[in-house]
């Protein structure tokens, strides 16, 4: 139920329920609803879902992926590592 | 592609793999509850860089999978009627009903039409004022606020022609039957990363504790199930059963609240019967009485439909874990993917669906080496 | 003559028994196959069409000639990079291409819908023209009939051609060996993106482009470099994962290629994801697959990538000892996954 493609918003109309972007997808342009990050501004990598912007790409925790792994590196594995500050306990 | 590309890389696939098998002492299994993480791991075999000690389940994440027998017989009524244009996304189209399927209507003329978004069906509605226009709204909570908007837009809007058949499912409820039955054998979870996009993860707290299993909200590149299954099999191994977000990058804690409002404002929670499953109290979405002016169930009054699956289709079972595609007796005779019995065989990532290919090409390589 | 009604599909497998022609018995995957293979191949009973090829080639009055045919149904008539009348020429210049012959002579039959604007017409000839030029080839014969208004997509083009095969190869999935090399000619997807971006309810804004192309000048090209070329194909509907399925299977040999050497434009890869698409199964018009022995593989990609249509040409993957008939992809991540045929037409995603 899944299917949402990160893009980058390259340009941005209207207001509020009706806010659109275009947003690029490695070079094809969509029309994109924006209602729901109201925040996202030129510029932001989004993700899309059925025509509709659900998320902003945080691109600082998106290094992470790459970061993770080199952790596991450093101390020896997975086991030993703290659960990620993005964690309810 | 940015934020796509880079999580497919080869050699850090390698690595979360090597340190999946280093941790893993002993077996488990996972359950991941997306579609969308099927397919991901379909297709880029990543159960093949796995221990065998892990069992990765496919479990009931697809709308494809779960919309219930009667709803697809009430989009093919409906799809028939010679003033309706049906719109649905791809996914829907070849889901087997009683008798018939949407790609059948098709075929058979009627106007059964592809759309990528809903509001697409809008802008049909009003190209098409002497038809009705009618959206099969189907999906986990990921899909909802997209149908929750087409809707307030066409009441906003005064677009008559326009309603929607809903089977819209909420993932919670999903996981808690599937733990809460007595053969379940499901240890961990991966939870649905653009599901938790919308609604974020604080529903999982109480459900990882009350049944002490680990749930992992997980991305959907392969970096991304990797590193899930690797969180996961951290806390099981650790005894610890805790929710996780893997997928930072796109799921903030409290979800889009944006867009929970609107799906608040325009649906209400619902008893929703799962295919195969059975009917899971308050585990799903429908239209708010206000906006019931807009449900195509009274709207062509298709309400009273009762439909049998075939009693030879095991889906339920397989898709709670507790079977494998190649236990059911109609696997690969009654059931195929020309002619399936019921929904895991029609996606392509469904389990039953991945199991015929690999399974068809397996005997055809030991057949013809047989021959030899 | 028996009709219609009466024939019974009679098959060990379960197969489709819908009592209706479906849009997927046209989607160029299984269903399509299985129409082929047990409808309508055994109501000919001929040994040319048993060697399934995208013509045939065979001797007469002392000369070795190819013969192929092919129907133009596409919709919309017109799209970015093509339209009906190029696809028709260059379609059967291709499937003249693919047995190793030099495409000559082409009849072309119009079925036209009553109240097609004469425009339109006029732009599909000249089109028709224009490839034909650009190919090499002579519209010779042809045919135009008029259809109701209702019975028809506007226009409706069966092309038939006929080549001369001036070398003594077989060039036909019967000559792959194990150990061939797999070529590539160009790009993945284009023609099936920049069609789909028409349709509506999955419109976007792209600058992709068709990449409905002959194939002739390259294939002429090969045979006239000495390389010994055991099998042609070009992509069309199914893609290259149904091609390569299709090979594997005339064969019995697996074929293995290498996700990280096929290549896909970062813009049709970027529709793919966002509709839900695998590039492996797109349509294309203007790209072939070429086995050559390994030892050839320099030559012809050097050959290759002198003609404009085939600047991109790599090598892809290799057939290997193993029987079976199977199609393998190693995938970018290390992993290997079994290739098959899609079950209908591809369709788009949202899970």
């Amino acid at each position: 139920m899944c299917l949402a493609v990160p893009g980058k918003i390259i340009s941005v109309e209207g207001e509020d329920l009706a806010r659109q972007a275009r947003v690029d997808f490695g070079g094809v342009l969509k029309e994109v609803n924006l209602a729901y990050v109201p925040d996202a501004k030129i510029g932001d990598y989004v993700l899309v879902h059925v025509g509709f912007a659900i998320s902003i790409v945080d691109e600082e925790e998106a290094a992470k992926v790459f970061g993770y792994l080199r952790e596991m590196d450093e101390l020896g594995g997975l086991a030993k590592l703290t659960p990620d500050p993005g964690v309810k306990q | 592609m940015k934020f796509s590309s880079e999580y497919r890389d080869a050699g850090a696939a390698q690595g979360y793999a090597h340190e999946i098998r280093r941790i893993t002492t002993r077996p488990w299994t996972i359950m991941e509850i997306c579609g969308g993480q099927t397919h991901a791991i379909v297709k880029f075999g990543l159960d093949e860089l796995l221990p065998k000690e892990l069992e990765l389940v496919h479990g009931p994440g697809c709308p494809v999978c779960v919309t219930p027998l009667e709803l697809i017989d009430k989009a093919v009524q409906i799809a028939q009627r010679p003033e309706v244009i049906f719109c649905s996304f791809g996914d829907m189209l070849r889901v087997p009903g009683s008798e018939s399927d949407l790609f059948a209507i098709k075929a058979r003329g009627g106007d059964v039409r592809i759309l990528y978004s809903p509001l697409d069906a809008l802008k049909i509605a009003k190209e098409n004022p002497a038809k009705q226009i009618v959206f099969f709204a189907v999906g986990f909570e990921t899909t909802a606020p997209a149908h929750a908007m087409a809707v307030y837009q066409a009441k906003q809007q005064g677009i008559q022609n326009f309603s929607v058949l809903v089977s819209h499912v909420l993932v919670p409820p999903a996981m808690e039957a599937i733990l809460g039955s007595e053969t379940n054998r499901v240890q961990g979870f991966l939870a649905a990363g653009h599901v938790c996009a919308i609604m974020g993860y604080e529903e999982y707290i109480p459900i990882a504790a009350r049944y002490k299993v680990p749930i992992v909200v997980t991305g959907f590149e392969p970096l991304d199930i990797l590193q899930g299954i690797a969180m996961c099999v951290a806390q099981l191994e650790q005894g610890r059963h805790e929710v996780e977000n893997q997928y930072t990058r796109a799921v903030p804690e409290g979800g889009n609240r944006a867009a929970q409002q609107f799906i608040k404002e325009v649906f209400q929670v619902v008893n929703r019967k799962w295919r195969g499953i059975g009917e899971i109290g308050a585990s799903g979405l429908g239209l708010r009485p206000e906006f019931a002016g807009f449900d195509a169930e009274l709207r062509f009054d298709v309400g009273d439909y009762r439909a049998e699956e075939s009693p030879l289709c095991i889906s339920g079972l397989i898709m709670q874990g507790q079977k494998k595609p190649h236990e059911c007796s109609a696997f690969g005779k009654q059931c195929t993917q020309e002619k399936p019995l019921g929904a895991p065989m029609v996606s392509n990532e469904g389990a039953c669906a991945a199991y015929y290919r690999y399974r068809r090409a397996e005997l055809a390589a030991a057949g013809k080496a047989s021959q030899r | 003559m028996s009709t219609i009604k009466d024939f019974t599909l009679t098959c060990p497998l379960p197969v489709s028994d819908y009592p209706t022609v479906t849009l997927a018995h046209g989607g160029g995957g299984k269903l399509m196959h299985q129409l082929i293979e047990k409808m309508i191949l055994p109501a000919f009973n001929s040994p040319l069409l048993e060697t399934r090829h995208d013509g045939a080639v065979f001797e007469l009055g002392g000369a070795r000639l190819a013969f192929t045919t092919d129907s133009y149904v596409v919709h919309p008539l017109f799209f970015p990079g093509g339209d009906i009348g190029s696809l028709a020429i260059n379609g059967t210049v291709n499937d003249l291409s693919m047995c190793g012959a030099r495409p000559v002579y082409l009849s072309c039959g119009l079925i036209l819908e009553e109240g097609l604007a004469m425009e339109t017409l006029w732009a599909v000839v000249q089109s028709l023209k224009r490839s034909a030029e650009a190919a090499r080839v002579q519209l010779v014969t042809g045919d135009t009939k008029v259809v109701d208004r209702g019975k028809g997509d506007g226009v409706f083009i069966n092309t038939a051609g006929i080549g001369i095969v001036e070398h003594g190869l077989t060039i036909a999935p019967a000559s792959v060996r194990a150990g061939d090399a797999v070529l590539l000619s160009g790009d993945l997807g284009r023609h099936g993106i920049a069609i789909m971006a028409m349709r509506q309810g999955l419109e976007f804004e792209s600058q992709i482009e068709s990449d409905c192309a002959p194939l002739n000048g390259a294939v002429q090209k090969l045979i006239a470099g000495g390389v010994s070329l055991h099998c042609l194909r070009d992509l069309t509907r199914g893609g290259l994962g149904t091609t390569l399925v299709e090979i594997a299977e005339a064969t019995g040999l697996e074929i293995t290629i290498d996700e990280m050497k096929i290549p896909v434009r970062e813009d049709v890869s970027g529709a793919c994801e966002v509709l839900g698409f695998d590039p492996l199964y797109l349509a294309n018009e203007g790209r072939m697959i070429v086995f050559v022995p390994q030892g050839e593989v320099a030559r012809a990609l050097e050959l290759l990538r002198t003609d404009p249509h085939a600047a991109g040409a790599v090598e892809i993957g290799w057939v290997s000892q193993e029987h079976g008939g199977l199609v393998k992809m190693k995938s970018r991540i290390g992993t290997t996954r079994i290739i098959d045929m899609l079950s209908g037409e591809q369709l788009p995603r949202i899970c």
